[in-house]
């Protein structure tokens, strides 16, 4: 029976709903008597872009923000399965307060609908940074990441509010949990991708304020997605994965307040407004409140069980949560610090890439080889002949992958330990999938590759995690590649050349063709394009473009913009910049780099999604009887001294088996 | 007709490798004024590793957020990396060493305007704190885990002989727990 708070949630999101259609209704129409219409579009701005300037400014991604928060909270309801109604009462009002906020932040501090007192001819037009496709889907996809964190925090709430703090809450939320996760991973990938493709740097994370501010809650909700299978199989970190989604919400609202505050500078930032001080005393009132519930009901988040071995799975992830939430304590040290060091100092500071490379590549490498670890090792306790069995192939790999990389003249000691532990961590999953897939073709005759298959199929949380950290590996490899990029400058006249050689000793020639001017869509173009040759060998023309946009009476709107070219291969990237032309000649300045392994953190993004989605995909191993909402999860085991001999209570079956 | 007044006939945008290249000369552009802003030819400086690594730890002014190297061989619209740059060249040119070249410029602009905080004083906080933290926090728990770990005792089923799975016959026994062993290491 649906109740009269899901009825109102979902009136909610009918009327928001409403809401949004009128202010995409006036952005696609045009309609510039709207100060945010006018303000983030123009007539000839492709409708694409028109649309995407929904979310482009400040006031209308907070109504972007309500829209879609109020659809998660429905969907919350709607989907949620009956076993779990007595959470949906606390579930319905903690989504409506938020849902609240932010629709209060809106009319109050930043209000879309808001008119001028006169209509202008044309609007001002969309940032062309922002006039990328990256730039269409990557906001939404970070939003919907940010904005369904809202609903495990919200269970997690309730579960504290209602003091049913069994297991229960935490099996409603699984889905939502790696659902927000894969949101957000989609969308730093897709920022990275649009600041490699469109920013012209050649690089694709930069450390930015508003960068870290994403990658807080990633971190957050990744050891939560670990951590939640050590409550789920023993019963214990109770307390910690409760503060874990809590953190991941608050980090999540604190992202939203560096962006929009203007406390941090940051090139992402949208344009200050007093919506900050919304979000501070938001967030404040946030920590207070999780705190306090926290704190009243820390009896009920006893953990049932205790550790048997420092050498077990569960040991190897505590320390993998340690890491995860210890970077992310580093990363938002090093974005405070410039304020910290205001406060104690009275001196600015700057903290930039070279800080936090220094701080978190050690922190990032211990992850990785605790990736490695964590799925090999063997849950309570891991006899030496579990350790034998498992790590001696990906060891001896590893130590070989080191010693081949050492001898043909790598001498980066991170990239070393990088490339080493990623062939760890590949030879532990082929191994998994390899021993499972023998398994079953030994049981039931299948042959290796419907065994796979199967295998997969039946233990999805299991195996798809196996892929995401696939994909973590390839993350991994691609940045290795960033400590050996390399990069010129060159002016060059028509028929000119200048020469670079790569790291993996290919000598790239880029002979200047020209610089070619031309009207396109809402902007004129100036093209340069040089001819490629590896090793004496054409490989094709790369075109890089000047774009000067222009409103629909031809006048110059923004600065002109720099759309890189880039070509793509597995091995290295050849990526060109035109930075302009030498007295308004066709003698053009170039900036020309080589970047190595860059694909690969596209590839990772694509691995990590799929690992994601298999994990979240219907289905697998039919419903063992796990433990009841209301019953204890894990097993016992006692701090009575070995001698004596009382009976253990059985370990129920777990709930979920997997990494 | 010739690339310039080709150019000039504002039909440009056919593939320019189809055109004629002369290297001889340099044509102007048809709308030079929609090109960007004009650049300076590139001299060995803009290209030195001494350089490039100097500007690789000074920070633009210009509220990009990054460091002098990368600004001015990507925003081609800021004025202030360029300007940068030039001053730093003025002081290699002075056979400065790279420490005193960033000192003249902490002197100058201040502490902000290096990539990262020297270390030094309270900024030694900056740089120790998140590994301090975790390697305290580390230490902590290890320390706890082999202390609990010692401490608990899995205490044995009363009777050693009994299996766990009563409906079971010792060989579907041993087979299941193979193949979980198998699976589940």
């Amino acid at each position: 029976m649906t109740t009269l708070g899901q009825l109102t949630l979902y009136a909610l999101a009918a009327l928001l709903a409403i809401a949004s259609i009128s202010l995409l209704t006036a952005l696609i129409k045009s309609d510039f008597n709207v100060a945010y219409v006018a303000a983030y579009t123009s007539r000839n701005l492709p409708i694409a872009y028109k649309i995407s300037a929904f979310y482009g400014g400040q006031s209308g991604s907070l109504l972007f923000w309500a829209v879609v928060l109020s659809f998660f909270a429905a969907a919350a309801q709607w989907l949620t399965p009956k076993r779990y109604a007595y959470l949906m009462p606390y579930v319905a009002a903690v989504t409506s307060v938020v849902v609240l906020f932010f629709v209060a932040a809106t009319i109050f501090a930043a209000n879309p609908f808001e008119r001028l007192d006169f209509t202008p001819v044309d609007g001002r037009g969309l940032n062309p940074q922002l006039q990328n496709p990256g730039m269409v889907i990557h906001p939404p996809m970070l939003y919907l990441g940010y904005i369904s964190i809202t609903i495990p925090f919200a269970f997690a709430i309730a579960a504290l509010a209602s003091g049913r703090l069994d297991i229960g809450w935490l099996h409603a939320i699984r889905k939502w949990t790696i659902t927000s996760w894969v949101f957000l991973s989609i969308g730093i990938t897709l920022g990275m991708w649009w600041a490699y493709v469109e920013l012209g740097w050649g690089g694709y994370w930069a450390w930015d304020p508003v960068e870290n501010a994403s990658f807080l809650p990633w971190l957050t909700m990744t050891a939560f997605l670990h951590s939640v299978m050590i409550q789920e199989k023993r019963g214990m970190l109770k307390r910690w994965n409760v503060a874990l989604i809590s953190l991941s919400f608050v980090l999540s609202i604190f992202g939203t307040f560096i962006t929009r505050s203007g406390v941090i500078s940051s090139v992402h930032s949208f344009t200050q407004s007093n919506v900050g001080y919304f979000f501070l005393v938001f967030l404040v009132l946030c920590i207070i409140g999780v705190g306090v519930l926290m704190w009243r009901r820390l009896s009920l988040l006893e953990t049932d069980t205790h550790l048997e071995s420092a050498l077990s799975r569960e040991a190897s992830f505590f320390f993998n949560n340690l890491l995860l939430v210890g970077m992310a304590f580093s990363i938002l040290w090093g974005t405070l610090f410039p304020i910290i060091s205001e406060l104690v100092r009275g001196t600015q500071v700057t903290v930039g890439p070279p800080f936090f490379n220094q701080v978190n590549i050690p922190i990032g490498l211990a992850l990785l080889l605790l990736t490695g670890i964590g799925p090999l090792i063997a849950w309570r306790r891991a006899s030496p002949g579990n350790l034998r069995r498992q790590f001696t192939i990906p060891v001896a790999i590893s130590a070989a992958t080191a010693a081949v990389i050492v001898g043909l003249g790598m001498r980066d000691v991170y990239a070393v330990m990088a490339i080493m532990f990623a062939a760890f961590v590949v030879a532990g999953i082929v191994q998994e999938f390899w021993r499972g897939a023998g398994a079953r073709h030994r049981l039931h005759g299948e042959h290796y590759v419907l065994a796979l298959a199967r295998l997969v199929a039946r233990n999805r949380r299991r195996y798809g995690g196996y892929i995401v950290h696939l994909g973590i590996v390839m993350y991994f490899v691609a940045f290795t590649g960033q400590a050996f990029k390399t990069e010129m400058e060159a002016s060059l006249k028509p028929g000119e050349v200048a020469e670079l050689r790569s790291p993996f000793g290919h000598t790239y020639t880029f002979t200047h063709i020209g610089v070619s001017q031309y009207e396109a869509l809402n902007r004129f173009v100036s093209a340069a394009s040089v001819r490629v040759r590896r090793d004496g060998e054409q490989v094709g023309i790369l075109t890089s473009e000047k774009r000067q946009h222009v409103d629909s009476f031809k006048r110059p709107t923004f600065e002109p913009s720099t759309e890189a070219a880039i070509m793509y291969t597995l091995r290295e990237d050849v990526y060109m910049v035109f930075a302009g032309s030498v007295a308004g000649t066709e003698e053009a300045v170039y900036r020309f780099t080589i970047n190595p392994l860059v694909a690969w953190v596209w590839l990772g993004g694509f691995t990590l999604v799929l690992g994601g989605i298999v994990t979240l995909w219907p289905g697998g191993l039919p419903a063992r009887r796990g433990p009841r909402r209301d019953e204890e999860a894990g097993y016992h085991a006692s701090f009575e001294p070995a001698a004596k001999n009382e009976q253990q209570e059985p370990e129920p079956v777990g709930s979920g088996s997997g990494t | 007709m010739d690339r310039r007044a080709f150019l000039r006939s504002g039909l440009a945008g056919l593939p320019v490798g189809v055109l004629g290249v002369q290297q001889d000369s340099v044509a102007r552009l048809f709308r030079p004024d929609l090109a960007g802003r004009p650049r300076n030819r590139i001299t060995d400086y803009e290209n030195d590793p001494f350089v490039v690594g100097i500007e690789r730890r000074i920070r633009c002014t210009c509220g990009c957020n990054l460091d002098v190297y990368t600004c001015r061989t990507t925003d081609f619209t800021c004025t202030v990396s360029p300007a940068l740059h030039q001053e730093v060249v003025a002081l290699v040119e002075q056979d400065m060493t790279g420490e005193e070249i960033l000192d003249a410029f902490v002197a100058q602009h201040g502490e902000a305007i290096l990539m990262a905080p020297p270390k030094q004083g309270f900024n030694w906080a900056g740089y120790l704190l998140p590994g301090v933290v975790i390697t305290l926090a580390g230490s902590v728990l290890g320390f706890a885990l082999v202390r609990r770990s010692r401490a608990v005792a899995v205490v044995p089923a009363a009777d050693p002989d009994a299996t766990p799975f009563p409906g079971l016959s010792a060989e579907d026994v041993a087979r299941l727990q193979a193949e979980l062993a198998n699976l589940d290491d």
